[in-house]
């Protein structure tokens, strides 16, 4: 595994008339891991699917080290980039390890059948994932949990220089979600991952990119993004940001019905 | 090891089922007909029993494996295209294409030139034009799966209510006779020539399927992941469903629309050889085409003289299958 370099520039995409996302900037540098975050509908997966160049922007490009993603065939771009997509798929009739492999694909011959050290890779990959021992249960089987794993093993086969991965977290418990983050941030490979807790996003993201409506409001290190103000502005919510003696950013929210905070978070709405 | 006993007993089938019917015929004989047709150093048979080997039997029980085999693929290929587990061939309108033709050759009596057009050709003609009618249909998007299995179902729709509509204004009653069996499916009109027409495109068809097995694997988590994992899934999609509506449309016209095979092997041998399409799309061709043999072997004999439609027996063996591996794959832990 090595390291790219990705960078969204001034990148608009929309359906149909609808414009989804309007000058977004982003740059992951290598081996970093950039955390993108906005509340729902905000454009953080359409995002997501224009840096895996799954769709081109309508304006902008996405520069994978400095080559423009759509002019990378979609096998050479397999090879580099590999995306954890939020699951849908439930009635898949294969094997965990047969899913696993499927992120060899990209590296072997077309009509070459999987080889010996590439199911040895997905083996490895499934343990690395906590799932040993899974190799020959069935997707359908598997709780929602187990299958993001899963997903996130096939996508270490991939040994991708840059890894995506939307809302990789929503159905691990609270030990798999540290270990994955904590995975991910000391990956050497660049990683760009979409998520919703805040906390999360500050204490293992090196940078963070908080998108509002299509629109980038804010991108820099934890702190410098998550402010009081910018939370309530986005999120519509009253947070207070406190940062602990060991100079992590602990995040609390008010309740939309405390009183205390009723004023600030209406005026926030407003 | 698995594969050559498959084959084996593809090649035992094929042998043995020769032998079946009202003439006593041994596999040995069997053996002699066919070396001595191939030039080997064998002592022929008889002139009668020879033409029943040779011209009658053999045609009939290849056609059997070659359109068990097509169908059971070209099912397995559209099932993992439209992730949808109720594809079949006919998916894409081409059996209810290949039923208007046959009964506008059949009743209307359509000329072309100086002679008639063949229910063959007819068949043929109507299921093109059918695959042709259903991607005008699903108009610029037609690689999505939803949009091609809805644009399938409406044009079979239509398709079926023009075959009634003929049928109703101008048949004979031998026509409508024949037309049913047709229908059905059968595989009566077997010679050497359908043979070797069948032949070649289910061959041809089945490489370029089987060329294409790693990009199936790939699509069993839609466009996206098929995307990202190195194909391009509009282009994959649009090739393979024309080589299997192509396959679909020659076994049609040889031999009607035998259903179940399409729908039921896939399931069957998916549970049995994983579902890695580089193993199961062969699996599917043998385990089609011995399925399709002793199920045309018994529909010719079971109530001999009189002789079952096949696409009745395949539904009678195909729907209890089709429901223990349902029941079984709703089960697995």
């Amino acid at each position: 595994m090595t390291a790219a370099r990705v960078h969204a520039d001034r990148v608009g995409w929309r359906v149909g008339a609808v414009p989804i996302l309007a000058e977004v900037a982003l740059t992951a540098a290598p081996g970093t891991t950039v955390g993108l975050l906005g509340p729902n509908g905000s454009g953080k997966s359409s995002l997501l699917r224009l840096l895996a160049g799954l769709t081109r922007p309508d304006s902008g490009e996405v520069l994978l080290d400095d080559v423009v993603l759509g002019t990378l065939r979609p096998r050479a771009l397999a090879r580099r980039i590999a995306m954890v997509a939020q699951q849908a798929a439930t009635d898949v009739d294969m094997s965990a390890l047969e899913v696993v492999l499927l992120g060899r694909i990209p590296f072997r011959p077309r009509l070459a059948g999987v080889s010996a050290p590439d199911v040895e890779l997905a083996r490895n990959a499934l343990a690395e994932a906590g799932l040993a021992g899974f190799e020959r249960r069935r997707w359908s089987s598997l709780s929602g949990g187990e299958r993001q794993r899963v997903d996130l093993a096939r996508a270490l086969v991939q040994e991708p220089d840059l890894l995506l991965l939307d809302e990789p977290t929503n159905h691990l418990d609270i030990k798999h979600q540290l270990e994955l983050l904590h995975f991910l941030a000391s990956s050497p490979t660049t990683v760009v991952v979409t998520l919703h807790d805040l906390d999360l996003a500050a204490q293992y993201c090196d940078r963070l990119v908080l998108l509002h409506s299509g629109r980038v409001v804010a991108a820099g290190s934890p702190a410098e993004v998550l402010t009081p103000d910018r939370i309530a502005q986005v999120y519509e919510v009253r947070a207070d940001v406190d940062t602990t003696p060991d100079g992590r950013l602990r995040i609390s929210y008010g309740r939309p019905g405390d009183e205390a905070t009723a004023g600030r978070w209406e005026k926030a709405v407003s | 090891m698995k594969a050559a006993a498959l084959l084996l007993v593809l090649v035992l089938s094929i042998a043995v089922a020769v032998t079946v019917g009202v003439a006593d015929l041994s596999v040995t004989d069997v053996l002699r007909s066919v070396g001595a047709h191939l030039g080997m150093p064998v002592r022929p048979l008889p002139p009668l029993p020879d033409s029943i080997v040779w011209e009658l039997r053999l045609p009939r029980v290849l056609l059997a494996g070659l359109v068990g085999a097509g169908l059971a693929v070209c099912g397995a290929v559209l099932q993992a295209l439209t992730r949808n587990p109720l594809a079949d061939p006919f998916l894409l309108g081409i059996s209810s294409g290949a039923s208007t033709g046959a009964v506008a050759v059949l009743v209307l009596g359509i000329q072309i030139g100086t002679g008639p057009v063949d229910l063959t050709t007819g068949a043929f003609a109507g299921s093109v034009a059918a695959f042709a009618a259903v991607l005008l249909l699903a108009g610029q998007r037609a690689t999505e799966p939803t949009r091609i299995v809805l644009a399938g179902v409406a044009v079979s729709q239509l398709f079926s209510a023009v075959t009634s509509l003929i049928v109703i204004s101008d048949a004979h009653s031998q026509d409508t006779r024949s037309i049913t069996f047709w229908l059905l499916g059968s595989l009566t009109a077997a010679s050497w020539t359908t043979v070797t027409l069948c032949a070649l495109v289910t061959g041809a068809g089945l490489l370029v399927c089987w060329a294409a097995a790693t990009a199936l694997d790939a699509f069993a988590f839609g466009t996206d992941a098929a995307r990202s994992l190195g194909f391009s899934p509009g282009r994959t999609r649009l090739l393979l469903f024309g080589v299997t509506a192509l396959v679909a449309a020659t076994l049609v016209a040889a031999s009607g629309a035998i259903g179940f095979v399409g729908l039921t092997v896939p399931h069957a041998v998916r549970f049995v050889v994983g579902a890695r399409h580089r193993a199961l799309l062969p699996a599917c061709a043998v385990v089609g085409a011995i399925f399709l043999i002793w199920a045309d072997t018994a529909a010719r004999t079971a109530f001999a003289p009189q002789e079952l439609p096949v696409g009745v027996l395949t539904a009678l063996l195909g729907v209890p299958v089709f429901a223990l591996v349902m029941r079984r794959r709703a089960g697995t832990p």
